[in-house]
C-alpha cells in the first residue's frame, strides 16, 4: 500500500484577533478515508489549507508518515504525496479535459521544462491520464475544453486532477459541493474506490456521502476538534448532536 | 567634505523629495484604491507645469499661476477618468498600461504643436526669486517654497485621510475596494474626486518644478519613473509610505549625483571615478529599490490588505 | 484537405513565403528601403514573439523588454568598439548578458504580482537606460556608431539584404518553435501559470521557477532582435531601450493577438505600416497614433482578436485534438 500516514499536533492559525484553527491535533492513519465535518465556519477550509501547506501554521507541526513538513511549503508537499482538490473548482478553463488531466499526470515525469514534443504526445502520461479519466467519467467529453463542461463533470475533473497526479493522500475539500444527487451518487461510488489505496481525508457537508464512506470522523467546532470517532460514536456524541442544532444531525 | 555645499546638496534632495511626493502620493493612492495603472500621471505633470507656465507669463501673479496649473491639471483628469479609467476599471492592467501610453504619445506630441518643441520659459515672480542664508549659507528663497509647500501639503494630506470622511473611504478602500462600494457610497464619484485630487496634485508638482527644472514635451516621463519607484518602495496604496520613500530616494539620488565620484576616488583612478560615478549614481535608485524589494517585495510601509 | 487549411498549418509556410518574396519585389520596384523597412519590421517581430512567450502564454505584463533589445545591440556596439566584429562572438555575448540580467531582473520582479511587475520591469529597464546615458565612452545620448558588420566567417550582415535573410530566418525558426512550444509540457504549464497559478503550485510545479525560466528565454530571443537591429541600423543607442520602444512592442503584440503563434508578426507588419502612413501624413504623427493605441486598447479589452475578425487563424493546431475546432464555445486559441 502507498498510503501514508498525517498527522498534526497542536496546529495552531490566527486571523488577527480570531483563532480559525485551535490547538488541532489529529491523526489519520493510512490509508483510511478519515471525514471532517462541521457547522459553517468551523475552520474546515482553514484547516485542508494548513495540511496542504497553502498557509503556514502560527504554532504546532503537520507530518506526513513521520517526516515533518511544516517548513515544506505546498510544491514540497506535494512532492511527499499530497495532494488536494477544491472546493471551488480550480482547473484550467482554456485547456481540453485531457491537457488539464496530463498536467497533472506529468508530475513525476521530470518533463516540465521539455519544449518539443506535444504533452499530449507523451504516451505513458496520456495513458494514465485516461485512466484517470475513465474512472471519473468523463471519457466522453476528453477533448472538450474545460469552459464548456457542465457544473458537475468540473467536479468530477477536480477529483481527477488530484487523482492523476499520483497521490499518497488525498485531501478533498467538499468534492460534493452543488451537485445533484444522481452525481453525488456516482462520486461516492468513486471515492468507495479509493479507500484503503491512498489516505483520504475528506471535507464534506453532504452526511450521505460521509456516513457510507467513512473509517473515521473528525468534528471541527469553531476551529477546535470536538470529537473523533467511528460513525456510530460520532453519531451518538452529546457535543456533535449540539453543535448541529438545525443542521444534518438527523442523517 | 564641505558642509555648507552638503547642506545645499541635501535641501535640494528635500526640495526634490516634495516635487516627488506630490506627484506619487496621487499615484499610489490611484493605484492601490482604484487599482489602476495611470501611465499619463506625468502628462498630467506636465500639464500643470505648462498652464502654470502660461498663466504666469500672461498675468505676472504667481499664485494665480499655481491654481491654473492645478486646475488645468484637475480639468484634465477629470476627463482622463470619465473617458479612459472608467472604462477600463474591470480590465486587465495591460490595456490599462496600453491606453495610457497612448494618451502620453498624445500629449507629449500635443505639447509640442502648442508649444514648440524647445523648453517654455516658465518665470518666476521677483518676490521669490532671491536667496535667503541657511545656517550660513545662501539657498534659492523659490527652493524653500517647494519645502514649505510641500510640509504644508503633507499636513495637508494627513489630516485629509485620518480626520475626514473622504479620507476615512480612502483608507477602507486601500485595504478592501469591494467593500467600499457595498457600503452603498458612490463609488463614482468617489473616484472621480480622488482621480481630480491625485491630478492635482500632479499638477501643482508640475507648476512648481516648472521654473526650475526645464518646461518640455517629455518632461514628464523621468519623473513618472522616480514616482513609480517610489511607489514600489514605499508602499501602493500608502501615502505615508509615498513622503518616507520620496525623501529617502531623493536625498539618495541627489548626494548620490554630487558625491559618488568623490565618493569612488579611494578606490579607483580619477578617469575612471569621474565616468563610473554618473553612471553608478544614476542607478543608485534602482538598486535600492531592488535590495527593498529583495526583503519586502510590497514595499516598507505598504497597508495590509485583506 | 479542407481540415488541413482550417487548422491553419499552411499559414505560416504561407506566411514566410510571401514574406521572402518582399526582397525579390523591392528589387523589382527598384525601392530599396523596402527591404530596410521590413527587416526592421521583422525584426520588431522577432522581439514581438519573444515577448509572446511572457506576455501572450504567461500574462506577464513587462513594460521594459526593450531593455534587452538594448542590450543585445550594445553586445555589438561595445565588443565593436573594441575591435571585436567576430559574430559568434557578439552573439554569444549577447545571449549570455540578456541571460543574467534577465536572471537577475525576472528574480526580482516575478515576486511581486500585477501592477508591481509592470513597475518594475519599466524600472529597471529605465535603469539601464540612463546607465547607456551616463556611460560616454559608449557615446552616450548620442548613440554609438558601429563601423564593421558582424561576421559569421561564411557571411557578414553587412547590408539590409543580409540582415532581412538572418531575421527571417531565425523568425521562421522560433515561429515553428513556438508552434510545438505551445502545446509542449513546459509551454502548457507555463500558460497554466496565467491561468490558475494556485493549482500550478497545487500540482507541485513551481510558479516561479517556470515563469523565471521563461523570462529568461524570452530575454535571451529579445537579445537576438537587438543583435540584429545593431547590423540594420549600424548604430546602437540608449533610446533602444526607452519605454517608448517596450510600449511599442506590447501594441504589436495586442494588435496581432495574445498568445498566439503568428499574432505577433501580423501585428508587427500592421503596427509599423500605420506609423508609415502616419508619418507620411505628418510630422505629428503620434497625434494620430497616441489616440490610435487608446483605441486599440479599447476595442482590445476583451481579448478580441484582429486577427480572428480577419478570418485568419494564428494558432495553427497540428489536428490531433479538435478542441477547438469542434466547440462553439470555445475561443480559438483554447488549445
Amino acid at each position: 500500500m502507498n498510503a501514508l500516514a498525517l498527522s498534526t499536533k497542536g496546529l495552531v492559525k490566527r486571523f488577527g484577533g480570531l483563532k480559525a484553527t485551535d490547538d488541532v491535533s489529529l491523526d489519520i492513519r493510512p490509508g483510511e478515508l478519515h471525514a471532517i465535518i462541521g457547522p459553517n465556519g468551523a475552520g474546515k477550509t482553514t484547516l485542508i489549507n494548513l495540511l496542504s501547506g497553502e498557509l503556514s501554521a502560527d504554532e504546532g507541526a503537520v507530518l506526513i508518515g513521520s517526516t515533518a513538513v511544516s517548513g515544506l511549503r505546498v510544491q514540497g508537499r506535494v512532492g511527499q504525496g499530497l495532494l488536494r482538490s477544491y472546493q471551488i473548482t480550480s482547473v484550467f478553463d482554456d485547456f481540453s479535459v485531457l491537457e488539464n488531466v496530463c498536467l497533472a499526470a506529468m508530475r513525476h515525469r521530470g518533463i516540465r521544462f521539455a519544449v518539443w514534443k506535444p504533452l499530449t504526445a507523451y504516451e505513458d502520461v496520456v495513458e494514465k491520464a485516461k485512466t484517470v479519466i475513465a474512472q471519473c467519467g468523463l471519457e466522453d467529453v476528453q477533448n472538450d475544453t474545460v469552459s464548456s463542461l457542465a457544473y458537475g463533470q468540473r467536479r468530477q475533473l477536480e477529483i481527477a486532477m488530484a487523482l492523476a497526479a499520483e497521490p499518497r493522500i488525498l485531501l478533498l475539500d467538499e468534492p460534493m459541493a452543488g451537485m445533484s444527487s444522481v452525481e453525488g451518487g456516482a462520486a461516492i461510488e468513486l471515492l468507495r474506490s479509493l479507500k484503503g489505496r491512498y489516505t483520504i481525508v475528506l471535507v464534506e457537508h453532504d452526511m450521505n456521502a460521509v456516513f457510507s464512506l467513512a473509517d473515521r470522523i473528525s468534528v471541527l467546532v469553531y476551529g477546535k476538534v470536538v470529537a473523533t470517532g467511528s460513525i456510530e460514536e460520532i453519531r451518538n456524541h452529546p457535543d456533535v448532536k449540539r453543535a448541529y442544532l438545525g443542521d444534518d444531525a438527523d442523517a | 567634505m564641505d558642509s555648507s555645499l552638503f547642506l545645499s546638496q541635501l535641501l535640494n534632495g528635500v526640495q526634490l523629495g516634495v516635487l516627488l511626493f506630490l506627484l506619487s502620493s496621487g499615484l499610489t493612492l490611484i493605484f492601490g484604491i482604484m487599482n489602476f495603472i495611470n501611465l499619463a500621471h506625468g502628462s498630467l505633470y506636465m500639464v500643470g507645469a505648462f498652464i502654470g507656465a502660461a498663466a504666469f507669463n500672461a498675468s505676472g501673479s504667481f499664485v494665480f499661476a499655481v491654481m491654473a496649473g492645478m486646475l488645468a491639471s484637475a480639468a484634465v483628469g477629470l476627463l482622463l477618468e470619465h473617458g479612459i479609467a472608467r472604462p477600463l476599471y474591470r480590465y486587465d492592467h495591460l490595456y490599462q498600461v496600453l491606453a495610457t501610453f497612448g494618451l502620453m504619445m498624445f500629449f507629449n506630441e500635443l505639447a509640442i504643436v502648442i508649444f514648440g518643441s524647445r523648453p517654455y520659459y516658465a518665470g518666476i515672480p521677483d518676490y521669490l526669486s532671491g536667496a535667503v542664508t541657511v545656517f550660513g549659507s545662501p539657498y534659492p528663497v523659490y527652493r524653500i517654497l517647494i519645502i514649505v509647500v510641500g510640509i504644508l501639503v503633507a499636513v495637508g494630506a494627513w489630516y485629509l485621510i485620518q480626520k475626514t470622511r473622504f479620507g476615512m473611504l480612502i483608507r477602507a478602500g486601500a485595504s478592501n475596494s469591494n467593500m467600499v462600494s457595498v457600503l452603498g457610497v458612490n463609488i463614482d464619484l468617489l473616484k472621480k474626486l480622488l482621480f481630480m485630487l491625485g491630478a492635482a496634485l500632479a499638477g501643482l508638482a508640475g507648476a512648481l518644478a516648472g521654473p526650475i527644472l526645464s518646461v518640455q514635451s517629455g518632461m514628464g516621463e523621468p519623473v513618472l519613473i522616480l514616482a513609480l519607484v517610489v511607489i514600489v518602495v514605499g508602499g501602493i496604496g500608502s501615502i505615508r509610505g509615498a513622503l518616507v520613500a520620496a525623501m529617502i530616494i531623493a536625498i539618495i539620488d541627489t548626494l548620490g549625483r554630487a558625491y559618488m565620484p568623490q565618493l569612488l576616488a579611494p578606490f579607483m583612478v580619477p578617469t575612471s571615478a569621474n565616468a563610473v560615478g554618473p553612471a553608478l549614481a544614476s542607478m543608485l535608485i534602482y538598486i535600492l529599490m531592488a535590495l527593498v524589494l529583495a526583503f519586502k517585495p510590497d514595499g516598507i510601509l505598504a497597508p495590509r490588505k485583506r | 484537405m479542407m481540415d488541413r487549411l482550417k487548422n491553419g498549418v499552411w499559414l505560416i509556410p504561407l506566411l514566410f513565403l510571401v514574406l521572402a518574396c518582399i526582397p525579390f519585389i523591392a528589387d523589382a520596384l527598384g525601392e530599396p528601403f523596402y527591404i530596410t523597412f521590413f527587416a526592421r519590421v521583422l525584426i520588431y517581430a522577432l522581439a514581438a514573439c519573444a515577448l509572446n512567450i511572457i506576455l501572450g502564454f504567461a500574462g506577464l505584463v513587462s513594460f521594459g523588454h526593450a531593455l534587452f533589445i538594448g542590450l543585445g545591440c550594445y553586445a555589438v556596439g561595445i565588443l565593436g568598439f573594441f575591435d571585436i566584429s567576430n559574430g559568434w562572438l557578439q552573439l554569444l555575448a549577447a545571449l549570455a548578458v540578456c541571460a543574467l540580467v534577465a536572471l537577475f531582473v525576472g528574480t526580482v520582479c516575478l515576486r511581486t504580482s500585477g501592477i508591481g511587475f509592470i513597475m518594475i520591469t519599466l524600472a529597471f529597464a529605465q535603469m539601464f537606460y540612463f546607465l547607456m546615458v551616463s556611460m560616454t565612452m559608449f557615446g552616450g545620448d548620442d548613440g554609438l556608431n558601429i563601423f564593421m558588420p558582424s561576421d559569421f566567417g561564411f557571411f557578414e550582415l553587412s547590408g539590409s539584404r543580409e540582415v532581412y535573410w538572418a531575421t527571417w530566418a531565425v523568425l521562421l525558426l522560433l515561429t515553428i518553435f513556438l508552434f510545438r512550444f505551445r502545446k509542449s509540457p513546459f509551454g502548457l504549464v507555463l500558460r497554466a501559470t496565467h491561468l490558475n497559478p494556485r493549482r500550478v503550485n497545487a500540482l507541485g510545479y513551481s510558479v516561479f521557477k517556470v515563469q523565471l525560466a521563461a523570462y529568461i528565454l524570452s530575454g535571451m530571443i529579445t537579445g537576438v532582435a537587438g543583435f540584429l537591429l545593431a547590423n540594420l541600423t549600424a548604430f546602437a543607442s540608449p533610446s533602444y531601450m526607452s519605454w517608448h520602444m517596450s510600449g511599442e512592442l506590447i501594441v504589436m503584440l495586442v494588435i496581432g493577438g495574445l498568445g498566439t503563434v503568428t499574432g505577433p508578426i501580423f501585428g508587427s507588419i500592421i503596427y509599423l505600416v500605420m506609423e508609415e502612413v502616419f508619418k507620411g501624413i505628418t510630422q505629428h504623427w503620434m497625434l494620430l497614433m497616441g489616440p490610435l493605441i487608446v483605441i486599440i486598447a479599447m476595442l482590445t479589452r476583451n481579448g478580441v482578436d484582429f486577427m480572428k475578425l480577419l478570418r485568419i487563424n494564428t494558432n495553427p493546431s497540428e489536428g490531433v485534438d479538435r478542441a477547438d475546432e469542434t466547440k462553439p464555445a470555445a475561443a480559438g486559441d483554447a488549445s
